[in-house]
């Protein structure tokens, strides 16, 4: 099973509206990604707060549909916590 | 399911350092475990491994148990620290080295 790089991301978006989202095709494979996702949201959180809340955007997919995705979230403005 | 969240819960309490992955520290059977091995190994760290492919009960419930949709995932001092993204850029921002140091 594989996921199109567009339905990551507008899962994502549907969750963080602000997001600036960046996904690339690892393998040219559909099934192997990295995303970074920048969002206001992740600000005051934990990494692994911030990387729940996008699987959580993501629905159930992540380790079923979608096996492989490397993720990199940000807070805008540099600040990483 | 509470079967395989006691044996979790215990694996993480007696282990100061616990990687939950696919395959074994020397033959790890995915590409994010590997990275997660590499990682530990880099750092000098002494680290016990579970191999989820050899238990059903904990490769599910490893996932509920973190609210974390992926294998591997390290634990330090009973805390979950994350998975390969996030020990990577730990490792790469040093605050890996100093979790660990801190766990000795």
């Amino acid at each position: 099973m594989a996921m199109r790089a567009e339905e990551i991301e507008a899962m994502i978006l549907a969750a963080f509206p602000d997001a600036v989202v960046e996904i690339r095709d690892l393998a040219g494979d559909g099934d192997h990604y990295a995303a970074r996702v920048t969002s206001r949201t992740f600000a005051g959180l934990s990494r692994v707060r911030q990387h729940q809340a996008v699987y959580a955007a993501l629905k159930g997919k992540m380790g079923t549909e979608l096996h492989a995705l490397q993720l990199e979230t940000l807070a805008p403005q540099g600040e990483h916590q | 399911m509470t079967d395989a969240t006691d044996k979790i819960d215990a694996l993480v309490k007696a282990n100061d350092v616990v990687l939950f992955m696919k395959g074994s520290a020397l033959f790890p059977q995915c590409g994010f475990s590997s990275r997660a091995i590499a990682i530990l190994d880099r750092l000098g760290a002494t680290y016990e491994t579970v191999d989820v492919l050899q238990d059903q009960d904990i490769r599910q419930g490893i996932k509920e148990y973190s609210d974390w949709p992926t294998i591997p995932q390290l634990y330090v001092k009973g805390e979950f620290v994350g998975g390969s993204d996030i020990m990577m850029e730990m490792f790469e921002s040093g605050e890996l080295q100093q979790l660990l140091a801190a766990g000795e």
